[in-house]
């Protein structure tokens, strides 16, 4: 399914760049306020989703620049590996480790839960877009 | 110590396959033979500190609280039974060498390595509990090994029979020790053996006895649960003269002997045990006169060995006791023999036919003399460990009745022609001419049966020394005092012996009439047996299964669901209705009404608005948006009520479920009504009435607070310790992490999934 | 006013439940879609509604304001969304793939359908 319309593409283009600077920006402040890595995650696959609509789903992979299956991966040992380094510490799996940074909020706090955010907002993109490209390239 | 002789048999049935990894391997049986041959040692080692009532024991605390421990003891009864199980194993593990070929031994020795652990933690437990489970562990090897030949159909219902029949004994076994346990106080063994009075006066020990007997008769192949064992014979032979005569058969006989000091004794052990032995003997003995094949004969004549066994324990008498621990070693020296001379005989010629064997001594004269021995010693004649066993179960018959001496002298009788058919028939007179040309068997083949046979002429030659060594100590275990046995080969002519000479002869002039005998026999067959009875209950189990998966499992999807719902909202109903505490008008007064705003009705209304849309709605697209405007809304009552997270979520997730649905639907059909007008009335009506409820639960739930939140904990500890101030992201990435780490896994399946369903076609990558 | 989110629930199961039970495979995936938003709401609403604020500490606090909505439930229906959004996509490429193989989307018709 395809829109041939002027129109869309060039705001889905200009949509892009803008949505994942939005979605980076949920995904940084999610700690504090509304937002995080599931949100974040969303928001981003939004942006990939209506350029795919608005072009393809070939063109929106070449954007992506990644394998999404890779992408889901990549997120679900990013999370598991987050939840690695507590154990070296002699501690449970998944505790939340937290180091000190001389910067101003929200960037002086750096700790494990973030990396699993990551992994977190990671995987979501993966999965959203493997379902929507997938569906959008079937036959 | 004895744990680890139990327990490294499963090691090795681990490891054993290991051993085969090399392409023919000829020195691996005699590696693996080495284990039980060593134990054999070991367990003779203990034999003197069980003979002076000081037996070796270990216990180890397991589940305590369900009354199992790792306890084991090597009594004399234990070990007497230890020995059969690793002394005969042995000869077994050389002997499967040559009876089978190299591929299926990598497969055959695990399970049977795994049965002879399992054997000799029956053999060894002290815990009633642990004895449980190695029973059923016999079970289920058992199993295994019946059905090695698993293509044959014949050898897989075979294994079923047996793995059904005894499993369902080994149930009631299981509630019968539990009811013990509750009798006694204890579970352990040899607490319980000084626990006599209190357990036969408990008003549990009937029901503990009769279950317990229910185990012990199906395992033993006693009447009327005969006829799984002589079915079970399509196991390869040394299976068969291992598990189904040796060892595990009479692991039944073992658990009456091992409970008789606490249970026997009684009116009602007397009757049940010794009757249905009694009964198991002669049937088994009469079943097996009409027989050719060499293995079913053998079968049912150790049917009849294990109703004498079950027979004597049953009267429980000093001098029955005695005999059917000498009775115990007696059969499985002999019978093990004659069996694995049944094997190498079908080895040889191709048949187990007895009237197509003859003549075969000139060219099998080794199997020939261990036959023979063995067969000597089955029908009872001097100088073989057999008779001193058969004039002790004479003399027990005399010392109580004549009807059971005249039971006693027939089964005498049968086990003469027995044993002249299956260890002399086949290799005297004329050579006849079988389908494969026989020869003598490979060493490893006739060393089993010659040895077997020979322990039995060692040990007629030396009764003394063998009653001192085992049988006085496992007799008192069975008795449950000390007693001191003394055997004699000879005991002067006496009116037992006269009688064994008279059921000699009479068997000898048996076997010359054998053919016209088998005729007769043959047309008095009756096939209404239990083994008839079985193959009728388990069809019509299956025929059942069948009916009620077509009424239930009628494959409308839609049929499911309205039982699921009707089912669920009738019973949510009813129990609205009788719970007192709560009161479905209250809900509509107080808080629950107060604090509506117009923007909240508008949107409640809007709501169901675009449900009903979504409902009606002719066009695919109609209902997509009008579900999508339902999912933004909500999201807005998320907004409303102070969850932003939820609110922005929502909204996210919206919009891609809106373009996962408009990219699907483009694949799939217009809407289609199927369903008739009756139809959607009666599936609008529970819908409703669904729904309903759901709104009654609701209400309820609002007012029920059973625990007070455990969020106070979050909240307190988001900032010092997770250094966040959005709670509920603190709580996804952080204190339940491990929660949200499962449902990504999940999202990730399900991409994966949707992949593979969308991109791989049937046949092409 | 959870007397109000109570009918909206009990509307939205009641429509759910209808289309589930529809022989047309299209109409039982909205039916999904539906009762994934009432069991939402559902969960939503019996953990307490509260117009205070949002369970996010203000940046000029360190404690919290003493009426707050409680986050729990929050964080529990967050992930149920992201997880039924993972089922419809799910239950949507598995219809389609039904529908290729059995060649109609009647339910009825798939009982004897083979491979």
């Amino acid at each position: 399914m395809k829109m041939d319309s002027l129109i869309l593409k060039t705001t889905a283009r200009l949509l892009l760049p803008n949505l994942l600077l939005f979605s980076l920006f949920i995904f940084i402040r999610g700690h504090n306020e509304p937002g995080g890595g599931f949100i974040a995650g969303l928001v981003a696959s939004a942006a990939y989703a209506l350029y795919s609509i608005a072009f393809d789903a070939e063109q929106a992979r070449h954007v992506l620049g990644i394998e999404t299956r890779l992408l889901i991966g990549i997120g679900l040992v990013l999370a598991l590996l987050s939840g690695f380094f507590s154990m070296f510490g002699g501690q449970a799996f998944l505790v939340g480790l937290w180091i000190d940074l001389p910067l101003p909020s929200p960037f002086n706090k750096v700790g494990t839960p973030l990396l699993f955010d990551m992994g977190v907002f990671l995987a979501v993109v993966g999965v959203t877009l493997t379902f929507i490209f997938a569906l959008e390239e079937v036959k | 110590m004895i744990a680890v002789s139990v327990l490294s048999v499963f090691a090795v049935a681990l490891l054993s396959p290991l051993l085969f990894r090399r392409q023919n391997n000829n020195i691996s049986p005699w590696l693996i033979a080495l284990l039980p041959l060593g134990l054999s040692a070991y367990y003779i080692s203990l034999l003197p500190s069980a003979a002076v009532g000081n037996p070796l024991t270990f216990t180890r605390p397991w589940a305590e609280a369900l009354g199992a421990s790792f306890s084991f003891r090597a009594d004399g009864l234990g070990l007497l039974f230890a020995l059969l199980i690793s002394g005969i194993g042995t000869l077994v593990v050389i002997y499967a060498r040559g009876y089978l070929n190299q591929k299926d031994l990598a497969l055959f020795y695990p399970w049977l390595l795994a049965f002879m652990g399992a054997m000799l933690g029956v053999a060894l437990s002290d815990n009633l509990i642990l004895l449980f489970i190695f029973w059923e562990l016999t079970s289920l090897s058992s199993f295994m090994l019946i059905g090695f030949k698993n293509e044959k159909e014949a050898a897989r219902s075979s294994a079923l029979q047996a793995l059904l029949v005894t499993s369902a004994g080994g149930l009631a076994m299981l509630a019968g020790i539990i009811l013990l346990g509750m009798a006694g106080g204890t579970y352990e063994i040899s607490a319980l053996l000084s626990n006599r009075m209190a357990v036969q006066s408990h008003s549990l020990y009937l029901p503990a006895l009769i279950l317990i007997l229910l185990g012990a008769f199906t395992k033993s192949a006693q009447f009327p649960f005969h006829f799984w064992l002589p079915n079970a014979m399509v196991a390869p032979t040394p299976v068969s003269a291992y598990l189904h005569s040796a060892t595990m058969v009479k692991a039944g006989v073992y658990l009456m002997a091992r409970l008789h000091p606490v249970l026997g004794g009684t009116d009602a052990w007397t009757y049940i045990v010794g009757g249905v032995g009694t009964l198991t003997m002669l049937i088994g003995g009469y079943l097996a006169l009409s027989q050719t094949d060499l293995k079913r004969l053998l079968a049912y004549s150790t049917l009849s060995a294990l109703g004498t066994l079950t027979m004597l324990i049953g009267l429980g008498t000093p001098l029955a006791l005695k005999a059917a621990v000498v009775l115990l070693l007696a059969h499985g020296l002999y019978k093990g023999a004659l069996f694995l001379v049944a094997g190498a005989l079908e080895h040889e010629t191709g048949t187990r036919d007895v009237t197509k064997l003859g003549g075969l001594f000139r060219v099998m004269p080794i199997t020939a003399i261990g036959a023979g021995v063995a067969a000597l010693s089955m029908a009872g004649l001097p100088p073989l460990f057999g008779f001193i066993s058969k004039e002790l179960i004479y003399e027990t018959g005399l010392e109580i009745n004549l009807w059971l001496t005249v039971a006693i002298v027939a089964m005498g009788l049968f086990n003469v022609f027995i044993a002249i058919v299956v260890g002399v028939g086949p290799f005297i007179g004329k050579q006849t001419k079988t389908p494969n040309k026989a020869h003598e068997v490979p060493f490893s083949m006739w060393l089993a049966p010659t040895l077997l046979a020979g322990l039995s002429l060692f040990a007629g030659m030396f009764p003394g020394e063998v009653s001192s060594l085992i049988i006085s100590s496992a007799t008192s275990s069975v008795v449950g005092e000390a007693v001191v046995v003394k055997l004699k080969l000879w005991h002067g002519i006496n009116p037992a012996f006269l009688l064994s000479i008279g059921t000699v002869i009479a068997g000898i002039a048996l076997f010359f009439v054998r053919n016209s005998l088998r005729s007769v026999l043959q047309k008095f067959e009756w096939k209404w047996g239990p083994g008839y009875l079985y193959n009728y209950a388990l069809e019509g189990l299956m025929n059942f299964a069948n009916w009620q998966t077509r009424i239930i499992q009628h494959g409308y999807l839609r049929y499911y669901l309205r039982v699921i719902v009707l089912i669920l909202t009738v019973s949510g109903a009813v129990a609205l209705w009788r719970i007192p505490s709560v009161n479905l008008i209250s809900s509509f007064n107080d808080s629950n009404t107060s604090n509506v705003m117009f923007y909240d009705v508008m949107l409640a209304v809007l709501i169901l608005g675009s449900a009903l849309v979504a409902v009606l709605s002719p066009s695919r697209m109609g209902a997509i948006v009008a579900l999508g405007a339902a999912g933004y809304l909500i999201a807005l009552i998320y907004l409303f009520f102070g969850a932003p997270d939820l609110a922005i979520t929502q909204f996210a997730i919206e919009s891609l479920t809106v373009i996962l649905f408009v990219l699907a639907f483009y694949h799939l059909p217009k809407f289609q009504t199927f369903s008739s007008a009756s139809e959607r009335k009666i599936d609008a009506v529970i819908s409703l009435l669904a729904g309903a409820l759901m709104t009654m639960l609701v209400l309820v739930a609002v007012d029920v607070q059973i625990a007070s939140s455990i969020s106070h904990y979050y909240i307190e500890n988001s900032l010092p310790l997770a250094y966040g101030r959005n709670i509920v992201n603190v709580i996804l990435v952080d204190f339940r992490n491990l929660d949200t780490l499962g449902e990504i896994t999940v999202l990730g399946v399900a991409g994966i999934g949707v992949y593979a369903l969308l991109k791989f076609r049937k046949g092409k990558e | 006013m959870e007397v109000i989110l109570a009918i909206v629930i009990g509307g939205l199961y009641a429509a759910g439940i209808y289309m589930l039970l529809r022989r047309s495979l299209v109409k039982l995936l909205l039916g999904l879609g539906l009762i994934s938003h009432a069991a939402n709401l559902l969960i939503f609403t019996a953990a307490r509604l509260t117009r205070a604020a949002s369970p996010i500490i203000p940046v000029s606090e360190e404690a919290f304001p003493a009426s707050y909505a409680d986050p729990l439930p929050q964080a529990l229906i967050l992930t149920a969304i992201v997880i039924s959004f993972g089922v419809i996509a799910f239950a949507l490429a598995l219809s389609y793939r039904t529908y290729k193989i059995a060649g109609s989307d009647d339910l009825d018709k798939m009982r004897e359908t083979k491979e």
